[in-house]
């Protein structure tokens, strides 16, 4: 019985980590901007369906790993010249529209492109599950949490250890000041922006060998929202311990409470827990409280 | 006034918002290592001139010479590298960050390492963080807020607030320093020490200054010289001592006889 429960548990962790895979593309926009980027989920879908059309022309997989990556970035610069630049010093809501409006542009690029049937993805890891200290656990979600922590570790290295951390705080909290010290905005979005598209790529990768390459993968933004509101919009470990929280207490949820009101509580859970935090902790587990002097 | 030693030179300066003229036609110099203060009513255009020095504003019509180079247009992050330094009517500081870190993004353009030497924690990296460190701490000293160094700045007064704010713009080692009231809403001796705090800037450091003012008494006093603006218009120009008896500035100061 205790065993189930530590499966059920590990289980859902594990699927919690390809949540919080998602949701730290949005900290990395959300904390150098102020907004909600919309379109992260077409970034994920663009990149996976990038990557596995070029795998299915027989690209070889690393090569086609940087070509999409390089492709991540030039979208990057595209939204940072064309869209961004022009929006300088709006409202966030006004920036939060662009990123509606872009989520479509990149959806139907990506289709227009590579077409918009459903790709499989073979990553060559095995999806089976295996026994360890009793417990089945799928080698393919272990493999997923490896990618995602060796991927923190290499964001918090970046952030702490260069002077693009503190620019990128600096900014946040606020651009006219940022801009007088010489810190130039432009090339830190454009950063910003590449580095989450390089998150998209790894989260679209992981998902799109789960669930195939195909249009519901941008709906992956869906799942994210309350993983960030319950782990703070501004913190990357917030992004973690939300999805590690949404993905476990969904997985449980389904399976002891499920049976009593007859099941399907998977896709609505999240979002009830993520209310009641709302109610008790507005900026979540990790989000900067700000202080505001009357 | 020589004209060899001009730092700052605004000619025929216009700014106008969605067709309401905000600054119109306004020309003065800033002389290398003076202190200069904009003094006027509300609404008389001072800081929107503050923000064309620093590029904020793009002026609709006029020049300016900064340093020996003549330009219209410029943008904020250009006159940061050119050595225009400034602080902002309501405090503009990083709030989510201490003291120091905030006097530290000062030296944000005096960094010589690239970010994959910082990441790689190479020798010159560190060295360079030292240097970085180390002016950022002699600033600190020298505006005396060395014991709240580690306190996050949304946690101190705002009186204090203010001298942080003056010390991110001091560690950027400027040539012009631009003060948007940096005295407003301090008690008297406040102001007396802020008022200390930016003479020792000018005698330090031989910063030129260019800042807005409402308390006369310490315009005055400060001032090497003074421009007196009213509804955008330059209405007063000279030492302290020819302002104060220039009849115009009289009139839009007190009222005029009718």
């Amino acid at each position: 019985m205790m065993g189930f429960f530590f499966e059920v548990l590990i289980g859902g962790l594990l699927s919690g980590v390809m949540y919080s895979l998602v949701a730290i593309g949005f900290v990395l926009i959300y904390k150098a901007s102020g907004v909600f980027n919309f379109a992260q989920g077409s970034m994920v879908l663009f990149s996976a369906l990038t990557f596995v059309s070029l795998l299915e022309r027989h690209v070889p997989f690393w090569l086609a790993f940087a070509i999409t990556m390089l492709t991540m970035i030039a979208l990057a610069w595209a939204v940072e010249r064309f869209v961004l630049r022009q929006l300088v010093n709006r409202p966030p809501i006004t920036l939060f529209m662009a990123t509606l409006g872009l989520s479509y542009i990149v959806e139907g690029l990506a289709q227009a492109v590579w077409g918009a049937q459903v790709h499989g993805l073979e990553l060559g890891i095995n999806d089976e599950p295996f026994e360890f200290l009793g417990l089945l656990l799928s080698q393919f979600d272990l493999f997923a949490a490896g990618v995602a922590g060796a991927l923190v570790l290499l964001l918090s290295f970046l952030f702490n250890k260069t002077r693009t951390g503190i620019e990128l705080r600096a900014v946040a909290d606020d651009q006219l000041a940022a801009l007088s010290v010489g810190i130039k905005l432009q090339k830190l979005w454009l950063i910003v922006w590449a580095v989450a598209g390089f998150v998209g790529l790894v989260a679209g990768l992981l998902w799109g060998a789960r669930l195939g390459v195909q249009f519901s993968l941008s709906l992956i933004v869906l799942k994210a929202l309350p993983v960030l509101i319950i782990g703070g919009f501004t913190s990357i470990e917030g992004a973690i311990v939300g999805g590690l929280i949404v993905g476990a207490s969904e997985k449980l949820a389904e399976v002891y409470i499920g049976p009593i009101i007859g099941g399907g509580i998977e896709n609505w859970f999240p979002y009830v827990l993520a209310t009641v935090f709302l109610l008790i902790r507005p900026t979540g587990l990790f989000g900067e409280q700000t202080i505001e002097r009357v | 006034m020589s004209e060899q030693n001009v730092l700052l030179g605004m000619s025929n300066i216009s700014l106008s918002f969605k067709g309401v003229k905000a600054i119109t036609d306004i020309s003065f110099n800033v002389n290398q290592g003076e202190i200069c203060s904009l003094i006027g009513p509300n609404g008389a255009g001072k800081s929107s001139l503050l923000n064309v020095i620093n590029g904020v504003y793009q002026p609709d019509n006029g020049q300016i010479t900064f340093d020996g180079e003549t330009r219209a247009k410029m943008k904020p992050h250009d006159a940061a590298v050119k050595g225009i330094a400034r602080t902002f009517q309501n405090i503009a500081l990083f709030k989510g960050m201490s003291v120091l870190d905030n006097v530290l993004t000062g030296r944000n353009l005096k960094v010589q390492t690239h970010w994959i030497q910082q990441a790689l924690n190479s020798r010159s990296s560190v060295r360079d963080n030292l240097i970085q460190r180390k002016k950022a701490e002699e600033v600190i000293e020298f505006l005396q807020i060395q014991q709240w160094r580690n306190h996050l700045v949304s946690s101190l007064p705002y009186g204090l607030q203010k001298r942080v704010e003056l010390a991110r713009a001091l560690a950027a080692e400027p040539k012009l320093l631009l003060l948007d009231e940096p005295m407003a809403g301090m008690n008297k001796d406040e102001k007396r020490e802020m008022s200390q705090f930016i003479l020792d800037t000018k005698k330090e450091f031989g910063t030129t200054i260019v800042l807005i003012e409402h308390d006369i008494g310490v315009v005055m006093s400060l001032s090497d010289h003074v421009v007196v603006l009213d509804y955008g218009k330059k209405i007063g120009d000279g030492t302290p001592d020819e302002v104060r008896v220039n009849p115009e500035v009289l009139a839009a100061y007190l009222g005029t006889k009718h």
